[in-house]
């Protein structure tokens, strides 16, 4: 067990690997109940999170969610978050649990009008059930139709007898559920996926899996690979930031707008290791012999069997192909800038 | 569960003694901490190491652990085919995936290491 967020997680059950390939291969079953809810309620919320959030919240249709960010002005986010749009007026916004504090702070000092905002983490058990038989494990259990649940698509229903919101999202780059429950609902029904899921080859995974999924998808970490010192577009979030006419003015706008059409100074870019060694969290980078930054994250990826990671680079160096350096234990260790994701799953 | 005829130091590895020579290697305690071995770097023959000095380094996906020589002397073999299957480190721990050999300089340096009941111990108390 690790402290993470001020909750005891279980970095892995069985083994890492065998839980990072079983999401892959078949399906996997993590408690993320420490991830932070909040809900915008009001006939102000559209409004309000429009010029709070990066993306654009009009486009959004009741039963859909979309990846976004809480930019500052300096468009550099205070946290990376998903909008899930449950009526006109109800959203729900699941944020990163070592920042619920701090979300919650910015989100009220943005004076919200005509809308409330309420910190529901509490209220809330998230079960992500992940990979390739997600679907077919989770159909059993439930009354809500998936095959009716698209990508980033929710639905209000019942799992297991109790009150779910269903929705098709995660963190690992494969298909699968995310499950908000009551927590008094959560043992009951993590039993019951355990045991619905066995057949399938289902393994409950921890956080350590959790981490080299998302990495090999190249889903970033906040905290670590994107930060209040980094702008959404040298994150390679360009594609959450809306400049259309319909979104308005939000925090950041100008300094992402220029960015976008200009280009930023510095991309965060995906690498993998040429030599042997194994690139990890803060580990510095070089170029040319210089050193330039630092790894963000970096792991063994234990389904494609290679050391990958993510760094900063001047956005002139950044391109596919660009040899690096990573520094391992006082040795310049060669390096080369790959695309992104390192991992895509067959469709 | 810990081999009688071998020793071990606070840090993890064991050492059984042959004759002059040394076989050393991480422990069935160390390799579950560990959690699946993904990586391992391993000394060239030829070098002297002392007590408690490092020769190597083995990495699981989430760690990175450094090796220490339970006594001085010369590394005398290499087990040059571990790198490549670094997942026999958490397989077999106390067998096949012997790390180094070590020419040992001083015998009197095994002595001062933990006797098996004694590792036993130590892990022990370190697991509560």
């Amino acid at each position: 067990m690790v402290a993470f967020g001020g909750w005891d997680m279980p970095v892995e059950y069985s083994g890492l690997i065998a839980e990072h390939n079983a999401v892959r291969a078949a399906a996997g079953l993590f408690d993320v109940s420490h991830m932070g809810q909040f809900e915008v309620e009001g006939e102000g919320a559209i409004a309000f999170l429009q010029r709070t959030t990066a993306n654009n919240v009009a486009k959004l249709v009741d039963g859909q969610a979309q990846y976004s960010a809480l930019p500052m002005p300096t468009g550099c986010p205070v946290d990376d978050i998903i909008v899930y749009r449950r009526s006109e007026r109800r959203f729900l916004l699941v944020v990163n649990a070592a920042n619920i504090q701090k979300d919650w702070n910015w989100l009220l000092a943005q004076k919200p009008s005509g809308c409330g905002v309420h910190d529901l983490s509490d209220g809330f058990a998230l079960i992500a059930l992940q990979g390739p038989k997600a679907e077919a494990i989770l159909q059993g259990l439930t009354p809500v139709d998936l095959k009716q649940v698209g990508f980033y698509r929710f639905a209000e229903g019942t799992v297991n007898g109790v009150e779910a919101i269903v929705a098709r999202t995660g963190y690992t780059g494969e298909d699968g559920f995310e499950l908000f429950v009551a927590p008094d609902a959560a043992p009951s029904l993590w039993r019951r996926l355990i045991e619905a899921g066995r057949p399938h080859g289902l393994l409950p995974a921890g956080l350590g899996a959790r981490d080299t999924l998302r990495l090999e998808a190249r889903m970033m970490l906040y905290g670590n690979d994107m930060d209040e010192t980094t702008t959404l577009i040298e994150a390679g979030l360009g594609w959450i930031v809306s400049l259309e006419e319909a979104k308005g003015d939000f925090n950041g706008r100008a300094v992402l707008a220029e960015q976008k059409a200009k280009g930023a100074p510095r991309k965060l870019v995906g690498f993998e290791m040429v030599e042997r060694g194994i690139p990890r969290h803060g580990y510095p980078v070089g170029l040319d012999g210089e050193p330039v930054s630092a790894v963000t994250s970096g792991t063994f990826a234990p389904f494609l069997r290679k050391s990958i990671g993510l760094c900063y680079l001047p956005a002139a160096r950044a391109s596919v192909g660009t040899e690096l350096a990573v520094e391992i234990r006082g040795r310049r260790t060669a390096a080369r800038v790959v695309a992104t994701p390192f991992y895509k799953r067959p469709r | 569960m810990y081999p009688q005829d071998y020793r071990y130091t606070k840090d993890h590895e064991w050492i059984r003694v042959e004759g002059d020579r040394g076989r050393v290697g991480i422990t069935d305690y160390a390799q579950k901490q560990l959690g699946d071995v993904v990586f391992l770097e391993l000394p060239e023959v030829g070098r002297f190491v002392k007590a408690g000095e490092q020769f190597g380094t083995v990495e699981s996906v989430k760690a990175v652990s450094e090796l220490y020589s339970p006594v001085g002397g010369e590394v005398v073999e290499v087990n040059a085919g571990l790198a490549a299957k670094p997942e026999t480190i958490n397989q077999d721990p106390h067998g096949e995936a012997w790390m180094i050999v070590l020419k040992i300089a001083d015998p009197a340096e095994v002595g001062a290491l933990l006797d098996a009941a004694a590792y036993d111990a130590l892990v022990a108390s370190e697991a509560k």
